[in-house]
Order: structure tokens, then sequence, then C-alpha cells
């Protein structure tokens, strides 16, 4: 059997030696040249920590200045406009705001039940944390700027967010508290649920680059078409009911509304995070908007061509410029979402999730292996091979949606007179 | 590299063994958990990074879960977990059976094709091909790994896909014994 292969060697353009693209490895040689050699890598790593902790948590801090102006704009007030800059009278459209958030959350007192296991209490946001940044190490960022090269790098990313799901589970126990528990359980279901779709979505990708390596996945989505379409994946009828499904399950999975269940004030207090205050909540708070980036991130990776500019003409913008471009896109797109959409009833996501969305995933898999045979199909054969993945698309969808909502839809409103 | 597998095989067994120790059956859980994680980092030692991942995502990230959720949906009460064994004799026979299961894996393991190295320091596999020591870089990229299950073991990959399919149902038919005056149909 004769797969397409996709040329996978790393796309060589004339910009990728130029002086924007290499400005930071140039940064960091020259940080670690008076160092001796045996110790480089060592520095090289923590350097590359550092950055990466330093510029998503900037971007973590604006990325909620953002999220509270643009819900306030969208909901038709100003959003949070009275943080002055420190030190001075100056009040800005509210940029200081994320740093007074900040030092609210570290003075709060820290309160924990008397009865509740304090080391799984203090542990759960830790541990959530930590394997939420630790998910950051395998997006290519730009066309030199990996952290860590694995052969199995999406791998990585799922099995690092797979667990952060523990704790969750953590956080509702350790808080002696029955409706914590229950909302921790309820939390999991929707974790879990939501994790099939997620990993499904991303299979395709997989089948048609033909590794798991996620540096390689970028450089398969390397070229245009005609000198306009770009190759990414979002581009193919598979790639985008890829993304599409991808994107839900990315909101599922880290708790954005539409299905921000676990974590709604109208919904067991807060959830699983009903016993925790001050930094603790920060620290949840974080972790979220972390697996957000790091799901986004991810999605840009697989589906979205990674670094690459959209048009050839674009080139000489930097990688890493077009990486944060597309990632702005994404979470504003997130944002928008959590304005427009009420929230999912438990039992609607879950049946949203098992009944709609595994079945679409599979029937994508075949669509894209179907693709991916059909590659060398001359000429005219091309239009057919689009139309029918485009039916495989769109007709199931159509199909199964029709089927899931009869008796419910269309929706007869009665307004009061 | 041995002071790696030294640590790794420390802090898996010891986990291991303070879990299977402890009162509580959570923390037993949750540092079961930990030497799960152990394990993957032996793989990761041993230069299988996918079957490293492979264990997180499905035993950390599935397993754990259901452990979890087993164990606060069937347990009554907090103090209801003895660890003491209920006579000398049944603790006897315990402990043989436990060096009786740990001879035979032990046994297993010696006489299979791993446990003999071919003149030249290399592990013999049963198919005549040889993989190379861990010491220089691993062989088995992930796609050798798809190649090796889709051809050589496609068999092995589809039995345990049936096997997982019939647990499934069972399990399916085990949960669904309330029948259909608990079915509900709005969306």
């Amino acid at each position: 059997m004769n797969l397409a292969v996709i040329p996978v060697a790393a796309s060589v353009s004339e910009w990728s030696d130029s002086f924007l693209e290499r400005l930071p490895l140039f940064a960091r040689d020259w940080m670690t040249s008076w160092l001796p050699e045996p110790w480089r890598w060592l520095v090289n790593s923590l350097l590359s920590i550092a950055v990466i902790l330093s510029v998503f948590g900037l971007l973590f801090a604006y990325v909620t200045l953002a999220e509270r102006k643009i819900l306030g704009r969208i909901q038709n007030r100003p959003g949070p406009n009275r943080t002055p800059i420190p030190f001075t009278k100056l009040r800005f459209f509210g940029l200081a705001q994320p740093f007074a958030d900040g030092v609210k959350s570290l003075t709060k007192e820290d309160v924990v039940p008397r009865g509740a296991d304090h080391l799984l209490h203090f542990l759960a946001p830790v541990v959530l944390l930590a394997f939420s940044i630790l998910t950051f190490a395998v997006i290519p960022y730009g066309r030199h700027l990996v952290p860590v090269e694995l052969n199995a790098g999406v791998l990585y990313f799922f099995a690092a967010g797979a667990a952060t799901e523990l704790a969750v589970f953590m956080a509702g126990w350790a808080s002696r508290n029955k409706y914590s528990l229950l909302a921790a359980m309820r939390a999991l279901a929707q974790l879990i649920s939501y994790e099939l779709p997620l990993l499904l979505a991303w299979v395709p990708v997989v089948l048609v680059a033909g590794t798991l390596s996620t540096t390689e996945i970028v450089a398969a989505q390397s070229g245009w078409q005609f000198n306009v379409i770009p190759h990414w994946y979002v581009f193919t009828p598979w790639g985008a009911a890829g993304f599409a499904i991808f994107m839900i399950a990315a909101l599922a999975e880290s708790n954005r509304s539409p299905f921000d269940l676990p974590e709604a004030e109208s919904e067991l207090i807060a959830g699983h995070l009903t016993e925790y205050s001050g930094f603790k909540y920060a620290l949840f708070f974080m972790a979220e908007y972390f697996g957000m980036i790091a799901l986004s991130g991810m999605a840009i990776t697989l589906f979205l061509g990674g670094w690459h500019a959209p048009s050839p003409y674009l080139e000489f913008i930097p990688s890493y410029v077009w990486f944060m471009g597309k990632l702005s896109v994404l979470l504003l797109g997130f944002i928008w979402i959590r304005a427009t959409f009420p929230r999912l009833r438990m039992d609607q996501l879950t049946r949203f999730a098992w009944k709609f969305l595994v079945p679409l995933a599979l029937i994508n898999l075949g669509n894209a292996a179907f693709w991916s045979l059909s590659l060398h199909w001359s000429g005219p054969f091309q239009i057919l091979r689009w139309l029918i993945s485009v039916l495989v698309v769109v007709g199931p969808f159509v199909l199964l949606g029709r089927k899931l909502s009869a008796g419910v839809a269309p929706r007869v409103y009665r307004y009061a007179v | 590299m041995t002071a790696a597998l030294v640590l790794i095989a420390v802090v898996t067994l010891a986990t291991a063994a303070v879990a299977l120790s402890l009162r509580n059956l959570i923390h037993s859980a949750l540092l079961l958990i930990a030497s799960w994680f152990g394990i993957a980092a032996f793989y990761l030692w041993a230069g299988a990074e996918f079957v490293a991942f492979a264990q997180v995502l499905v035993y950390v990230g599935a397993v754990s879960m259901v452990v979890l959720f087993a164990v606060l949906l069937t347990r009554r009460s907090r103090a209801d977990t003895v660890i003491a064994p209920d006579s000398l004799a049944r603790a006897i026979s315990a402990v043989i059976t436990g060096v009786a299961v740990f001879g035979v894996l032990v046994a297993a393991i010696l006489k299979s094709s791993l446990g003999r190295l071919s003149p030249a320091g290399v592990p013999a596999l049963p198919g005549g091909t040889s993989v190379s020591p861990v010491i220089s870089a691993p062989t088995a990229t992930v796609r050798e790994i798809g190649i090796q299950l889709m051809s050589t073991h496609a068999a092995a990959l589809i039995i345990i896909g049936i096997l997982l399919t019939v647990a499934l149902l069972g399990a399916v038919i085990l949960a669904a014994q309330d029948g259909p005056e608990s079915k509900q149909e709005s969306p």
C-alpha cells in the first residue's frame, strides 16, 4: 500500500536565515558564550524555560485583561479601566489591571478547611500548573524555536494534558466538601468525555503528515498552491472539520464557556474550586489559561501551518510573529465564543461529546485516509476528490444533527407581550 | 546512567510499597499513580519515548480515573479499610503466593530472549533482528513501531481490540441492568 509521501524536509526558504529569524538564536548563543562547553546545554534549557514562562506568563496576564475588556464591550460596557499605572495617576485603559489582580490574589488570606487533606489541597493547583506548563515544551514557536524536539511530540503534549485531570480530582476530594467532590466528579466526566474527540481530531493530521513530531508536522504544511493558498491542513475538507472538532474539544478541555460547568458560579458554588482562595485560586486560573494557550498553540501547529506565513510575499515577517498572530486570533475567538454562547447543561454536554463529536471525528479519520490515498488522482479527478471529501464532512454533520435534535428544533420563541 | 536507573527504580518501588501500606485508600491510589509515572520514567530512560508517553496517557490519564471513581463510588466509610491480616496462616500463605508469583515472573523474563545476550552483547529478538543497545540512540521510532504493529503483530493488535470491545460491552450490559425506566429522551 503506497501512501503518498509528503516531503518532510524542513522548508528552506530564502528567509530562513534572515537576521530577524535567527535573532533569538544569536541572543541565546551570546548569553551562553562565556560558559564552558559542558554547561551550555543546561543553560540553554534553563533559558528556554525562562523565556517560555515569562512570555506566556505575560500573555496570560494580558489575555485576562483582554477578555474582561472585550467581554465588556460586547456587553456594551467598558470593562476594567480604573487601575492606574503604579506610582502615577495615569489610568491607561486599565493596562495595570492584571498586576492589581495579582497583588490582590497574593495578599488574600489562604483559607483551608480544618478537615481538609492539607497536602493534597496544596498539591492540586501545583500539579495542575506543572503539567499545564509541561505541555509548552513541544510547540514550535518559530522556525528555529522548539524547546524540546521529540519524536513523539504530539503524544507527549496530550499525555501531559491528560495528567492535569488528576489535579481536578485532587482539588475536589481534598476539600472535604460533598459538593466539591460531586462537582469534581462532574468536571472529570466532562474532561474525559471531551478527551476522545480531542485525540481523534488530530489523528487524521498524523495520518496525512506521517509523523508524530511537531516540527515535522509544521514542515509538512509548508508551501503554497498556485502561490496563493497555503498547504495548511485547515484548508482541506477533513482539516476544516478536524479543526472545528479540535477547537470545540479544546474549549471543553480547558473548562471555557460554553463548557464552564465546573467553575460557573451558579453550579455548586464554584465546583471543585469552592474551598480555594487567594493565590491557589489564582494558580488554578493561571493553569486554565495556560491550557487554553497551549491547546491553541497545538491547534496552530496541527492545522494552521504553525509558524508559516499565509502568503509567499509575507515571508519577511519572522516566523514567531506569525505564530503569535495566529495565537492571538484563536484566543480572541475563545473570548468571543465566551461572550456569545449560553452554558451547556451536563447532560447536553456529554451527549454532544459522545453522540455527535465522536462519530464525526471517526468519520473524519476515514475522510483523511481517503484524502491521502487519492493524492495522485489526475486532473479533473481532483475536483471529484474534493467533492467527495466535502460531502463526507457535510453529509454526516447535517444528518446526525437533524437526527439528534429531532423533536426539539426548530424552537418556537414566545415573547411576553 | 546507572544512577538514573537506581533512582527511578527506588521511586517506583517506594511509592508502590507505600501505596500498599497506607490506610487512606485515596492516598494509596494517588501514590500508585506516582509509581506509574516512575514506570513511564523507566521507559524514557530505556529510550522508548512512544511507550512512555502512551503509558502516561493511558495509565495516568484514564486508568487512574477509573480507579478513583471505583474507590469513591464503592467505599462506605473512612474507617472501613483494615490492613492487618486475618490470621497467621493467611499471612504466611499470602507471602508464599507472592514469592511464587515473583519467582514465576523472574523465570519467565530470564527464559525469554531478552534475558539472553548474543556474543556481541546485544539482546536477540525471536525474528532474528536485533535491537541496538540502549547506550546509543534508540532506533525504535514511532514509524517503525507503527509498521511493526500493522504487519508483524497485526493479529495481536486485532485480538486485543476485540478483547477490549468485549470488556466494554460487558461493562455496559452490567451497568445497564436498570433498563428502560431510567431512559431519558430530551436533549
